[in-house]
């Protein structure tokens, strides 16, 4: 009987967190052309970058969909609007991505997940994922913490002249019953200070056709079976509204946010179960606040936040257990980084975190814990033109207490990471890069303190990670517009993985600091925009990733250097755009190799591979001050039958339409 | 830019031709194994079926089947013998019986008694049971335990309850409420007594064994015995062995001795055996369990494998796996003897994620054979030569 209580654990408390972020928007409106400059020079670390009209574009309902266009990456997806949807960077596991949210990391310490189908792409500029970490040493302590790290920008106003305000309504809808409005107000409050508000109402019923086909090996049909998904429907309200402001020497930011969700939980498809009694209701909000401040070669950034997640999940199901579960946790957190620029070639920099998390939860036999987390970093960056190197070190002190009960012992962990790059031409398009990282992530509160299951002596799970790669990456006038290449092979290893163990007699579980993975990949990423025409630009997208991540943990084990689960040898994506005048037209291909659903690489285990094409077509219209854009998608175009995870079914081909207009 | 565009028309094409495609899915094929055992002459048994339970929400329960005569091993048959039922057997089999010519398994999470003709596992029908525990059967009829109770007095905590199921119809014909999440029951002198765990409860456990009047199915008794009881079973001498699997924190595992009270037609708990019980099966006169403690400070499993007698109700062994092979059975889950030869089959589930094996003992404790099966092996039903009709 573990299962309810696991998947419930793991699943159901996903949080949303966020904060401030410093940088300016690096994407500048040209001829109605959105151009987007990913400074690729700035960064030694991998980094893949998703912007703007090219997001709106791709398909996605939710930021889980656009991640699948990067190289390494693995979406979970339960399938549906409200459907769970986790990121796994280069298959070191969910637990070790972090997100970051407008410049603070959101978190989630009751099970270390972020359901990224809860992030809208409404008001996102910019989604990057960084492996490793971002290349940057004024960041805060949390920044050098996570083994992969995915920053989300929202969009920062940009006021021409005489301009005092930005309006846009958007309103989408289309298969699943989705009706999903949203609307931005952008107001220029004073020549400092600017703010905007986005508000943004999902609703669907979650309904789709899904089939179940089987033949015999005589290629007779044995069943083949079409029903509804039942059970996915999600209501769900965001609000956030965003001040910014120019100081003297600095700048300061300000984030509410408040996300209000009503869901079912659709469940898995078995033998004689069509629909299930699950539901989840959220109410997340916080509000976040950071400054960045210079003086001459000191540069100060500070943030703050604090959090509170509600979550509260029922199980109606007259046939099972009955559960009515509420759990709230609480978050506090306050940053400050501070960089010392020393000489044109070399800076410092210190960066001290402290957070605080708490949760309650109304169940017998869970905890109370609070956790308190220290971090100090110290990070250093040299820069010799054509060779540029990054270090830094991660402390990171953890104190659990509990209400009335004994605490596991504190944790001190340190975590280095080594960074280089180096142009060997004296012609900047290409470069040679390499890293080196250690990271860990903290056991999460489920897997210490979770009725019966949880382990309070649970240590750290680590992961060493090598990188070596190289980038091209070439822009200029002509038919060739901008040509960008990268390629990395790494090898990571996750040590004192931590897994459920067999206790005791019947189904019951524990948590061990058991596994060992060894995970050796290649990143291939290529991009290239062609302007064979005036105003007509073609862009090819494609990554390809290739992954060999086998359980190393122990010979006796039947599924002994076997692939990991849901991890395929071989994925990747292709996406072709093109632009002529006021149309857009876009076709996305993605494919996920065969996998197997559990450990043991067997026949029984096997899952086939799926690939999509999705197709969209836009066109912008301008009337006076006013821009309208129609956008028509088509999912699944060929209506495959698949599922990511096995017995979630995902939808067949499904139609969205959206319309915007903007001020 | 030449050189750029063949890139690019090397580099997409390139995306798919490494990777496979999507073929048909095709159904589940049965794979089968040669078992080194040599069959024994005039037997009665001609093999048995192994229910492998899968993990829930992996709709993973498969069939195994043994058969002696020609020590065939056929591991998942049921979609190959049935490709037209929709997903196969079911999520999470927690129990299989043999009556008459007939195989019922019992698929929890399927919340259904799966009915198959047991020469050739082919279906003959299922009947809806919901979350549905154990089957047992008595003068023509099935009997089984669910954690549903037919009334919901109590929406919150409601009583589970025993089904009768007619086995020519295959439809329910009488339910009678029992305690909270029954589990294992028996009949004897036309009183049926039902486990009841409580399990959802926790931790309040029931601690009740119900005693059903078959005549009337009604529930006339719950004798209180130990907490969250399991496994009841009867042995030859019709006394009742009850396992209590304790609250897994304080309170240890127990074995109870249930008898019937000289001269009265009422069962009383006669004895506590002081030893954790996991599951148990009978051959002769001794009672075979095993036990699988968790110990919070080594962070293991002590696992026991021991014998009792049945008339003096004491252990005579704390380990009658005699070559020193235990070790290899990470997680014992399931345990039968052939009635005939007294071979001890004992079922390892391992992490409960990955295939299981089952290994058979001679009696003597030394090990014959082992074999891969599905996930979670855990019951055991042995086919008997009858069902030939030879």
């Amino acid at each position: 009987m573990w299962t309810k209580p696991a998947i419930l654990a793991a699943f159901l408390t996903i949080a949303i967190a966020s904060e401030a972020e410093v940088a300016h928007t690096d994407s500048i409106v040209l001829s109605g052309v959105e151009v987007v400059a990913t400074k690729p020079n700035a960064d030694i670390l991998p980094v893949q970058t998703l912007t703007g009209d090219e997001l709106q574009r791709l398909n996605s309902n939710s930021v889980a969909d656009a991640l699948r266009y990067f190289a390494g990456v693995q979406v979970k997806d339960y399938g549906g609007v409200g459907g769970i949807k986790t990121v796994n960077i280069r298959s070191m596991g969910t637990n070790h991505t972090g997100v970051v949210y407008d410049g603070v990391e959101l978190g989630n310490a009751q099970n270390g997940q972020i359901d990224l189908g809860q992030f809208s792409l409404d008001n996102i500029e910019t989604i990057s994922l960084h492996n490793g970490q971002r290349s940057r040493i004024l960041q805060p302590a949390s920044d050098f913490g996570s083994a992969g790290t995915i920053y989300m920008r929202t969009r920062v106003p940009q006021f021409k002249d005489g301009e005092t305000y930005h309006a846009r309504g958007t309103i989408r809808c289309g298969s699943f019953d989705l009706i999903n409005p949203s609307a931005l107000v952008e107001l220029k409050l004073s020549p400092a200070v600017n703010a905007s508000l986005s508000a943004e109402w999902v609703n669907s019923s979650g309904k789709y056709k899904f089939r179940y086909r089987r033949v015999n090996p005589a290629g007779e049909l044995a069943y083949d079976t079409t029903a509804v998904r039942q059970n996915g429907d999600i209501n769900a309200t965001r609000l956030e509204l965003n001040v910014n402001g120019l100081l003297a020497n600095g700048e300061w930011h300000a984030k509410f946010y408040n996300y209000n969700s009503e869901r079912g939980v659709p469940g898995a498809i078995v033998n004689n179960v069509w629909r299930r009694g699950e539901r989840i209701w959220d109410t997340n909000s916080f509000a976040q606040a950071s400054t960045t401040l210079s003086w001459g070669r000191y540069t100060m950034l500070n943030s703050i936040k604090y959090a509170s997640y509600r979550t509260h999940y029922v199980n109606n199901d007259d046939k099972q257990i009955k559960v009515d579960n509420l759990y709230r946790q609480k978050e506090l957190y306050i940053s400050t980084a501070n960089r010392f620029t020393l000489s044109d070639r070399i800076a410092v920099s210190v960066a001290s975190d402290f957070k605080w998390n708490r949760l309650d939860a109304d169940m017998y036999g869970f905890a109370q814990p609070d956790r308190i987390s220290a971090m100090l970093a110290v990070a250093g960056e040299m820069d010799f033109g054509r060779f540029k190197a990054q270090a830094s070190a991660l402390g990171t002190i953890i104190h659990d207490s509990m209400d009335g009960q004994q605490a596991p012992p504190d944790k001190h962990v340190l975590t280095p990471a080594v960074y280089a790059s180096y142009h060997p031409f004296h012609d900047r398009g290409l470069s040679l890069r390499a890293f080196y990282k250690r990271s860990f992530r903290m056991p999460t509160f489920n897997d210490l303190y979770y009725a019966d299951m949880g382990n309070s002596q649970l240590q750290p799970e680590y992961v060493t990670q090598y990188n070596l790669g190289l980038l091209y990456d070439k822009k200029r006038r002509g038919l060739v517009n901008c040509l960008r290449f990268s390629a990395d092979i790494y090898y990571n290893k996750v040590r004192d993985k931590i897994i459920a163990y067999p206790k005791g007699q019947q189904f019951r579980w524990t948590m061990l600091n058991l596994g060992r993975v060894e995970i050796r990949g290649i990143d291939l990423t290529a991009l290239l925009t062609l302007n064979p025409a005036d105003r007509l630009f073609i862009t090819f997208r494609a990554q390809y990733t290739y992954q060999r991540a086998i359980d190393v943990t122990n010979p006796a084990d039947n599924y002994y250097r076997d692939q990991i689960p849901y991890i395929p040898r071989n994925s990747g994506a292709a996406v072709v755009n093109a632009q002529w005048r006021d149309w857009s037209f876009n076709y996305s291909y993605i494919y996920v190799g065969e996998r197997y659903n559990q450990q043991e690489n067997i026949r029984y285990n096997y899952t086939q591979p799926w690939y999509t094409s999705d197709i969209s077509l836009s066109r912008d219209f301008l009337f006076g001050n006013l821009r309208a854009r129609v956008l028509l998608e088509v999912n699944n175009l060929l209506s495959q039958d698949y599922d990511v995870i096995l017995n979630y079914p995902m939808p067949k081909r499904n139609y969205r339409l959206c319309v915007s207009v903007e001020i | 830019m030449n050189s750029t565009f063949r890139f690019f028309i090397i580099f997409l094409p390139l995306l798919t031709l490494t990777t496979g495609c999507r073929d048909d899915e095709l159904v589940v094929p049965t794979e089968y194994d040669i078992i080194p055992d040599t069959p024994v002459a005039d037997s009665q048994i001609r093999g048995f079926y192994l229910l492998n339970e899968g993990n829930m929400g992996s709709n993973k329960c498969t069939l195994d089947y043994m058969d002696f005569p020609t020590g065939l091993y056929a591991r998942n048959l049921y979609a190959e013998r049935n490709p037209t039922v929709v997903k196969e057997l079911g999520d999470v089999g927690n129990d299989i019986g043999i009556y008459g010519s007939r195989l019922y398994i019992v698929v929890n999470c399927s919340h259904k008694v799966e009915v198959l003709d047991a020469r050739s596992g082919i279906r003959l029908g299922q009947v809806d049971i919901p979350n549905c525990r154990y089957v047992r059967f008595h003068r023509g009829k099935a009997y089984v335990s669910s954690y549903v109770g037919p009334v919901l007095i109590d929406p919150d905590a409601p009583k589970g309850a025993v089904y009768e199921v007619d086995t020519l119809t295959l439809s329910v014909t009488r339910k009678c409420t029992v305690g909270y999440q029954p589990e294992e029951m028996e009949v004897v002198d036309d009183y049926m007594y039902v486990a009841n765990s409580g399990g959802y409860r926790a931790p309040d456990y029931d601690n009740t064994v119900s005693v059903i009047q078959m005549i009337d199915f009604k529930q006339v008794q719950q004798i209180p015995v130990g907490i969250n009881l399991h496994r009841l079973k009867k042995d030859r001498y019709n006394k009742l062995w009850v396992t209590s699997r304790g609250d897994y924190q304080y309170r240890p595992s127990r074995l109870y001795v249930m008898q019937k009270k000289p001269g009265y037609n009422q069962m009383i708990v006669t004895d506590t055996i002081p030893v954790a019980c996991s599951n148990m099966a009978f051959f002769g006169d001794s009672l075979y369990y095993y036990a699988t403690v968790w110990n919070n400070y080594t962070a293991s499993n002590t696992i026991s494998y021991g014998i009792i007698d049945l008339r003096s109700k004491k252990v005579v062994s704390d380990n009658f796996i005699t070559d020193g092979s235990q070790n290899d059975i990470v997680m014992p889950y399931g345990i039968a003897i052939h009635p005939e030869t007294g071979d001890i089959y004992i079922t390892d589930a391992k992490n409960y994620v990955s295939s299981g094996t089952l290994y058979c003992y001679d009696r003597f404790g030394r090990r014959k054979w082992s074999v891969r099966t599905g996930d979670i092996p855990a019951h055991i039903a042995f086919l008997p030569r009858s069902v030939y009709g030879k």
